[in-house]
């Protein structure tokens, strides 16, 4: 079941250009979805008003070599290792469910367009994949779900309760779900796989096709909005948010910070020592 | 002049919720981010900016009648045992502020208030407490709660 490439068992019934047709329609479908929401939203409009305001109050002035370096730090902490997640529950079910979706996405790929009918076998690392990328979606789409999700955790709203902004993660997690389960049915030769496909394929076209209503378009936005953060504390601006901390020598030895001269620099948590969850 | 969230800043993590005491900073259904739902009902008290751990909440005049360009914005850092304030006037001055918010590790030097002895006779009948016992219910069996009037609380929000 892991080994097998579940899409080239469907070549009979389903020829291998209709798979590729659909998985690039499905591309093409995020692409015009993101754009027309980011017109619609003027996101990229306001996106680069705020960028031109923000070098026109710059106190330091950033170099290119300054951006590059900002911008690969952008990429590594806050893409690759998801970094502005200040709580780490959230950050571990973002991380399983973003390279989850990169695994599952990327074999699916693969296997669609390399070996899309059983004459090419397969590599078994491909299928492994699939399957592993699949389950990482699951278990961090789920746990996010049913435990982490502020309406639930903050606002004691019932898990079960559906709103616009669960769209995403509903397909997401309903899509790979799926996907798995008509893989594992087929596997077995069970009959009801080839309904299982069709419940997956209408999922698969919900989650790529509701980019306009979803909030599918953050792995494009954050990035952006990651490094204008960035881009912002290195240039003195810094959204206008106080940059004096008591890490500075000289802010120590000021008069206000007299009670903290003896105090160890680690003051513990407070209203952080809890979860918010005083519903 | 109300609380407003940046909702490319606020990543959904329910801290402002949670400490609100008018209880007005929630969670939008649209893009599960944090909302004021009533800012005539704001008071601006900068809770839920401090706690912020995004910095995504400001608290700015409405453009009509503060049209120049002002800014408050804070930054309290709770592990370091600091609050910074910094404030744009409308001339462009700017000021800096930082200070301590607590001399003592959070969660140590809590005081033990129920082994402090209760007021005496005396305190009671004095000047500045003679009312409470009427009305903190001191000799009629304490504070009303929900629990004493048999009453349960709903879980959840609702609004």
């Amino acid at each position: 079941m892991f080994t097998n490439n579940p899409f080239a068992a469907l070549f009979d019934v389903l020829p291998a250009n209709t798979m590729q047709i659909y998985l690039i329609l499905m591309v093409l479908a995020v692409i015009a979805g993101t754009l027309f929401d980011m017109v619609h939203k003027g996101s990229a409009e306001y996106f680069f008003i705020n960028w031109r305001k923000s070098k026109s109050k710059a106190s330091q002035p950033i170099s290119a070599g300054k951006m590059v370096s900002i911008a690969v730090k952008t990429g590594v902490v806050d893409v690759l290792a998801s970094g502005e997640f200040c709580n780490m529950r959230r950050r571990i079910a973002h991380l399983l469910t973003m390279y989850g979706f990169l695994l599952y996405v990327g074999t699916t790929a693969a296997m669609v367009f390399g070996y899309p009918t059983l004459a090419t076998p397969t590599p078994a690392i491909l299928p492994q994949l699939w399957w592993l990328g699949g389950l990482m979606i699951c278990a961090g789409g789920y746990w996010f779900w049913f435990f982490i999700r502020v309406d639930v955790a903050a606002e004691g709203g019932s898990p079960w309760r559906l709103m616009r902004a669960d769209l995403f993660v509903l397909s997401l997690v309903i899509s790979a779900t799926l996907g798995l389960l008509w893989a594992y049915l087929q596997a077995v030769s069970n009959v009801a796989a080839t309904a299982l496909f069709g419940l997956y394929i209408i999922a698969t076209t919900v989650l790529f096709g509701s980019v306009v209503w979803s909030k599918f378009a953050h792995m494009f936005f954050k990035p952006a909005a990651a490094f204008e953060k960035r881009i912002s504390r290195a240039n003195g601006t810094a959204e206008n948010l106080p940059t004096q901390t008591r890490d500075d020598p000289e802010q120590q030895k000021k008069h206000s910070m007299e009670l903290l001269r003896d105090a160890p620099m680690d003051m513990g948590l407070g209203i952080k020592r809890e979860a918010p969850r005083h519903y | 002049m109300p609380t407003f969230v940046h909702m490319t800043r606020c990543d959904g993590c329910g801290h402002c919720v949670d400490i609100c005491p008018s209880d007005i900073m929630h969670i939008d259904k649209t893009y599960r981010r944090a909302y004021n739902i009533e800012p005539s009902m704001c008071w601006e008290c900068y809770s839920c900016v401090k706690a912020c751990p995004q910095n995504a909440i400001d608290v700015r005049g409405y453009a009509d009648f503060a049209p120049l360009g002002h800014s408050v914005r804070v930054q309290r850092d709770e592990q370091k045992g600091t609050i910074a304030w910094r404030i744009k006037f409308r001339n462009g001055t700017e000021k800096n502020f930082l200070s301590p918010i607590t001399t003592k590790p959070c969660g140590t030097a809590i005081p033990k208030l129920a082994d402090v002895p209760g007021p005496s006779k005396e305190m009671r009948d004095s000047q500045l407490l003679y009312s409470e016992p009427n009305f903190l219910r001191m000799d009629d069996g304490g504070l009303h709660t929900l629990k004493s009037n048999g009453l349960k609380m709903t879980k959840g929000v609702v609004y």
